[in-house]
């Protein structure tokens, strides 16, 4: 089967048709969730009681909108703390890592890639506990020597950090390095030809090339971790992160300023996407 | 060359950090957790009881076999689901339309996995919109509850890890040359005989990828099973976060943990053995 290839026009029509149902599949949720952000009842589903934007501003219960709910705008400043330092780490790791990769031979290099991917076949919940384990065995030796109780290493927005970090960057890497290794490297041999130290060429010549890969990674790390559930919940603190407090409040039962935030992230991390996709596909061209 | 030394070590030094202070160290410390015994307060002894333990409680065995079988049907659904969508968008959507319906397909993905199981929950439940429309049209005298049962499970669970079966799908099927499917045409194949003998071995290091991506959030999942099952419907991470958090006993938890890990290590190094792929030709691409 191809574009080009004749074939009946019944066919052609049930499988534009099975397609077609496939996007309502995908949409029918969150057009749900995003319809009644904006109705005029307690209970967020039928019957349509009319248009509200209370539960983005409303001021007072029990229409309290989210701008003025202090847990959802705590657990949102709370998951964009997170986001920033888990985006600004694994860049970091990551861009080192996919130099280490593309441009060093070392013993153990395939054993070394290998464990590179681990993280990506390792369940967040176990990544999670395991992380947890080790820092509070750290923390229990600290106190037993030197009587110091380290606060950051009991469950809490760090933690959280790096139990995100620990596999946010695998996929940073993965990202940049299949950048990395499209480079011509001649233009850096041309460069140091041409009298430029090895400082100048990387700023001036290898960065740029690899600048919309970083930014297309710091996209993916940023909405990655913002939406992070699973390894998040077992390494949080009394800090919860929007996705934990979200959790909460829907076993709780719900009212629509749940579809409210939930609105607000589709449009935020809808913009964040376009954006790296734009910076993405202006890199792709020669 | 002794300048060449320091940068591999400056490119090495945070790779070996990452990986040992938050991969392998942890994962030790968790082995050893989980083979410590309790005695008496504050006396522990080195042994399997831990494990013993999760083999002789009927409840966790069964738990993790319903848990493997969940997500290898899962995995199966995604892929017999996603698998005609992500050609279509690869060979026979053109121009704007493939390029469209390929942001279609990302677009959910861009929100929480919290959201679009809140989206599931307003459709399926008892005052949902689907028992709604079913009163409407008369095909039911009075609401119906459709959350809280296996089938819910399986239909978020298929929804929320569909983009990592298709992106990978549609990347090795939009790379295959359009002749190697007319060469099987011309040479006498159907449409069925060119699909099964060269679209899919072609797109097999993408449909492995999908596969190992998908079972894994299916088998790790704990959101979906949790908010859209049913109290019998417990997922075996559902078990590690009660140890951990309500029960405060680490020690099972990690033995939990370690089982876990063990089962999905293992099935997906017997997915790549059977398919006759490597873990770094498929996701390390």
């Amino acid at each position: 089967m191809l574009a080009s290839l004749p074939r009946s026009p019944f066919l052609r029509f049930a499988y534009a048709a099975y397609v077609a149902l496939f996007f309502v599949y995908m949409a029918l949720p969150l057009a749900v969730v995003a319809v009644f952000a904006f109705n005029d009842s307690q209970f967020p589903g039928l019957p349509w009681e009319g248009f509200t934007l209370d539960w983005f501003i409303g001021a007072e219960q029990p229409r309290l909108g989210l701008i003025n709910d202090r847990r959802i705008v705590a657990g949102f400043f709370n998951s964009a703390f997170v986001a920033f330092w888990v985006t600004g780490l694994s860049l970091t790791v990551a861009t080192t890592t996919a130099f280490l990769f593309d441009r060093h031979d070392f013993r153990f290099k395939e054993f070394a890639y290998l464990m590179m991917l681990a993280p990506l076949v390792i369940p967040g919940v176990i990544l999670g506990i395991s992380i947890l384990v080790f820092s509070s065995t750290l923390a229990e030796a600290v106190n037993s020597v030197t009587g110091y109780e380290i606060s950051a290493l009991r469950p809490g927005l760090f933690l959280v950090i790096l139990g995100q970090f620990s596999f946010i960057t695998t996929i940073a890497t993965l990202v940049i390095a299949a950048r990395l290794r499209r480079f011509d490297r001649t233009l850096e041999e041309a460069a140091l030809n041409l009298g430029a130290t090895p400082a100048v060429v990387f700023w001036t010549i290898t960065l740029p090339w690899l600048r919309p890969a970083l930014f297309g990674a710091g996209i993916v790390a940023f909405l990655i971790s913002f939406e992070n559930f699973n390894t998040t919940l077992i390494l949080n603190g009394s800090n919860a992160p929007l996705t934990v407090t979200m959790f909460d409040r829907m076993r709780e039962g719900s009212t629509p300023v749940l579809n409210a935030v939930s609105v607000t992230l589709m449009v935020g991390s809808g913009l964040l996407g376009l954006l790296g996709i734009l910076v993405q596909g202006r890199g792709q061209k020669p | 060359m002794r300048e060449g030394k320091l940068v591999f070590w400056l490119l090495f030094a945070p790779f070996a950090a990452w990986i040992a202070l938050l991969i392998v160290i942890p994962h030790i410390d968790m082995l050893i957790l989980s083979l410590r015994e309790k005695v008496a307060p504050r006396v522990y002894e080195t042994g399997f009881r831990n494990y013993a333990d999760f083999a002789a409680t009927w409840v966790y065995p069964w738990t993790l076999l319903r848990t493997v079988v969940f997500s290898i049907i899962a995995t199966g659904l995604t892929f017999l689901i996603g698998f005609p969508v992500a050609y279509y968008i690869a060979k026979i959507a053109q121009g704007r339309t493939k390029a469209a319906l390929f942001m279609l397909c990302l677009l959910p993905f861009w929100v929480s996995e919290i959201v679009r199981v809140f989206g599931w929950m307003l459709l399926l439940r008892e005052t949902g919109l689907i028992s709604n429309a079913l009163q409407g049209l008369g095909l039911t005298s009075g609401p119906v509850e459709l959350l809280y049962n296996d089938a819910a499970i399986l239909i978020g669970l298929v929804y929320t890890s569909m983009l990592f079966m298709i992106v990978p799908l549609i990347s090795t099927i939009d790379g295959m040359d359009d002749a190697l499917v007319e060469a099987g045409y011309d040479l006498g194949g159907n449409g069925w005989t060119v699909m099964t003998r060269i679209v899919i071995p072609y797109a097999m290091p993408g449909i492995i990828a999908g596969s190992i991506v998908v079972f894994m959030l299916a088998l790790g999942n704990y959101l979906t099973p949790t908010l859209l099952g049913g109290k019998s419907g417990q997922w075996f991470t559902a078990q590690i976060y009660a140890q951990f958090i309500t029960r405060f006993n680490w020690e099972l938890g990690s033995a939990f943990g370690f089982i876990l890990l063990a089962t999905s290590s293992a099935l997906v190094w017997l997915l790549l053995r059977l398919s006759g792929q490597s873990l770094s030709n498929t996701l390390g691409r």
